[in-house]
C-alpha cells in the first residue's frame, strides 16, 4: 500500500501527533514512510500541518505536491490545501468546524466527520477530535491497518497520560465506523 | 537512505535534527555551546538533556560570538566539539570560523539554514550555499562542507564531519535546511566507524614535561603568514582531490541529468522516478561534499547528457560551480526556487519541457 496525505489545523489540535502515530504505525508495519511537519511561529493557535508519505519502496520527495489524501481539521487549512487534493482523492473534513458548502470540488471522495462532536459527546474530550478524524482516514484509506495503529498508541503517548489510550482506542474506533468500519 | 523495509525491528522513527545528535554522540563529541534559533532548535534540546549525563558539557553562550569563541578554546584543548544554528547565527560566527581555519582547529558547525537574507523566514532554503563552500569570514579558507538529503545521513555525515574536520585540522560545516532537519523517517543507528585517528599531537594539554606548543592564526614575522597561507592552500588542494563525494542517482543512460543537493535532490529523486515511468531518461548526480565541489563528476556527466538541470532552493548559487567545471555552458539548465520547497510536480514539469515533452 502506497499513500501520501497532508493533515492541517490550528495548534494544539493535536495534527502533528497524529501524523506522527500514522508515520510510526507505518514503520512498525515494516513500509517505509516520512513525516514532514510545518507551522506557525505561534506558540498556539497558528496554523499546523504535516505530510506522511507511506510506501512499499524508498520514498524520494517527503513533500507532497498533489496529496492522495487530505484531512482537514479546521477551515482556513480548507482554502489553502483542497486545490492541491489529487482527483479521486480522499478528502476527510471535520465538520464540526468546517461547512460542507466550503468543499467547492466534486472531483473528490469527500468523508464528513464530525470530529470535535464525536469526541465531546461519546468520548468525553473534545482533545480526541484528530484522533476520531486519523480513524476515519485510515479506514477509509487502508494505509494502515487500524489494529497496528492501536498497538502503536503507546509510542507517542507519554507514561504520564498512559491511562488515557483506552479513550484514544475509542476515539480511533468511532472515526473508522464513520468511514464504515467496524472494529 | 532509509534502510530495507524487511528489517523493521532495527528502525526508529527520528527527526533529522536529532539524527545529528546521535551521530555527534556516537563519534564522542560531548562538547556543545549554541544559542537558539528556528529551525534547529531540537539540535541544543536533545545535547541539553543528554550531554551532562555523558560526562560532557551543554552551555547555552549569550550569543553566536561566544559560542564560536568557546568552540575554538575547546578545541584547542583537543576535545571535540560542535554548534548549531541557522544563517543568521552562523553568519555571527565568521569571524571566530576564520579564526579557526587559521588556527587549524577542527570543529563541527552545524547549519539548517532558514531563507534570507537579514533575518529573512523560518522557510527552507538553500541560500547559505555560497556563505558556506567559499568561506564566509575573512582572509581566504574554505570549510569541509557536507550536504545531508536524508535522516540516515545528517547521523552518519556528523559522524564523517568530526572525522575529516580532525584528518584535516579544519572546521566542517553540515548545510542542512528546514525540510531534512524537520522532518522524520525511519533510521537506523549504524556503528560509529572512525576514519580518523583521535591523535592530536598539536593539542593544547598542559605542556608540564614536553615542549610548549602554540596554536595560533596570527603570523607576524617575516612571511610566515605567506608561508601559512601556502600550507592551507596545500591542505585544501588535498581535500580536493581525496574527499569529493557524490551519489550517482540513475545516470545509467541518462540524457538529462540533474543536478542537486540536501532537500532539492530528495525532491527530485521522486521527479526522476515519474520521468522514467514516462519513458524519459532522467538521472541525477547529487554532490554529498560541496566542498570539495565533484567537479571531476560533473564535468565528465556534461559530456554525456544532453542537459544538466541544476535545481536549488535559491536563485542560483551551486550552478555558478557547475558552469566552472565544464565549458560545455549551452547544456546548463536552471532552476531555482528561493525560499520555497520545490514539489515533484513542478520538477517533471521542467524535465518533460527540456526533452521536449508536452505536460
Amino acid at each position: 500500500m502506497t499513500g501520501d496525505i497532508i493533515m492541517a489545523g490550528f495548534g494544539g489540535q493535536g495534527i502533528l501527533m497524529v501524523g506522527n502515530l500514522l508515520a510510526i504505525t507505518a514503520m512498525e508495519e515494516g513500509k517505509h514512510v516520512t513525516w514532514f511537519p510545518a507551522y506557525g511561529v505561534e506558540m498556539r493557535g497558528g496554523t499546523a500541518n504535516c505530510t506522511v508519505v507511506v510506501s512499499d519502496e524508498e520514498i524520494g520527495s517527503p513533500v507532497v505536491g498533489r496529496p492522495k489524501g487530505l484531512l482537514i481539521m479546521n477551515g482556513p487549512s480548507m482554502e489553502k490545501f483542497l486545490p492541491m487534493l489529487t482527483p479521486g482523492g480522499d478528502l476527510i473534513i471535520n465538520s464540526s468546524l468546517v461547512e460542507e458548502r466550503q468543499v467547492t470540488r466534486n472531483d473528490i471522495r469527500l468523508l464528513s466527520v464530525p470530529a470535535d462532536d464525536i469526541a465531546r459527546d461519546r468520548i468525553g474530550s473534545r482533545q480526541m477530535a484528530s484522533m476520531v478524524a486519523l480513524g476515519a482516514y485510515v479506514a477509509r484509506s487502508g494505509i494502515v491497518s487500524l489494529s497496528t495503529v492501536f498497538d502503536c498508541l503507546p509510542k507517542v503517548i507519554s507514561k504520564k497520560y498512559e491511562k488515557f489510550i483506552p479513550l484514544n482506542v475509542n476515539a480511533l474506533k468511532e472515526g473508522a465506523a464513520l468511514a464504515g468500519f467496524h472494529a | 537512505m532509509s534502510a530495507p523495509a524487511a528489517s523493521p525491528a532495527k528502525r526508529i522513527l527520528t527527526k533529522g535534527n536529532e539524527a545529528i545528535c546521535l551521530g555527534a554522540v556516537a563519534a564522542g563529541c560531548r562538547h556543545y555551546y549554541g544559542y537558539p534559533i528556528t529551525p534547529q532548535n531540537d539540535i541544543p534540546e536533545y545535547m541539553a538533556a543528554h550531554l551532562p549525563a555523558l560526562g560532557g558539557t551543554f552551555l547555552q553562550a549569550e550569543s553566536e560570538v561566544a559560542t564560536i569563541n568557546m568552540m575554538l578554546g575547546t578545541s584547542a584543548s583537543g576535545k571535540r566539539v560542535m554548534t548549531s544554528s541557522s544563517g543568521p547565527g552562523i553568519s555571527l560566527m565568521q569571524e571566530g570560523l576564520s579564526y579557526m581555519a587559521g588556527s587549524e582547529l577542527p570543529a563541527v558547525i552545524v547549519n539548517i539554514s532558514r531563507s534570507g537574507p537579514g533575518l529573512g523566514g523560518i522557510a527552507p532554503s538553500q541560500g547559505d550555499y555560497f556563505q558556506a563552500v567559499k568561506g564566509g569570514g575573512h582572509g581566504g579558507y574554505r570549510l569541509i562542507v557536507l550536504a545531508p538529503h536524508s535522516v540516515q545521513e545528517m547521523y552518519t555525515l556528523t559522524m564523517l564531519a568530526f572525522d575529516l574536520a580532525d584528518k584535516y585540522r579544519t572546521p566542517a560545516l553540515i548545510l542542512g535546511d528546514a525540510i531534512v532537519g524537520q522532518m522524520k523517517e525511519p533510521f537506523v543507528a549504524s556503528p560509529y566507524d572512525p576514519a580518523s585517528t583521535a591523535e592530536k599531537p598539536w593539542a593544547l594539554t598542559g605542556c608540564a614535561g614536553r615542549e610548549r606548543r602554540n596554536v595560533k592564526s596570527l603570523h607576524l614575522k617575516d612571511n610566515a603568514i605567506e608561508v601559512h597561507n601556502w600550507k592551507l592552500h596545500e591542505k585544501y588542494e588535498r581535500i580536493r582531490k581525496e574527499e569529493a563525494r557524490a551519489e550517482s542517482y540513475m545516470l545509467d543512460g541518462a540524457t538529462i541529468a540533474i543536478v542537486a543537493f540536501g532537500t532539492a535532490a530528495r525532491v527530485s529523486k521522486t521527479a526522476i522516478q515519474w520521468a522514467r515511468k514516462e519513458g524519459i531518461a532522467a538521472g541525477m548526480l547529487r554532490p554529498i561534499t560541496l566542498f570539495p565541489f565533484p567537479g571531476r563528476e560533473v564535468f565528465e556527466l556534461a559530456r554525456t547528457v544532453d542537459v544538466l538541470l541544476v535545481i536549488e532552493m535559491n536563485t542560483g548559487q551551486m550552478v555558478e560551480d557547475v558552469r566552472q567545471c565544464t565549458p560545455l555552458h549551452d547544456r546548463i539548465a536552471f532552476l531555482g526556487k528561493p525560499c520555497a520547497m520545490p514539489t515533484p510536480e513542478e520538477i517533471l514539469e521542467r524535465i518533460r519541457l527540456l526533452a521536449g515533452r508536452k505536460g
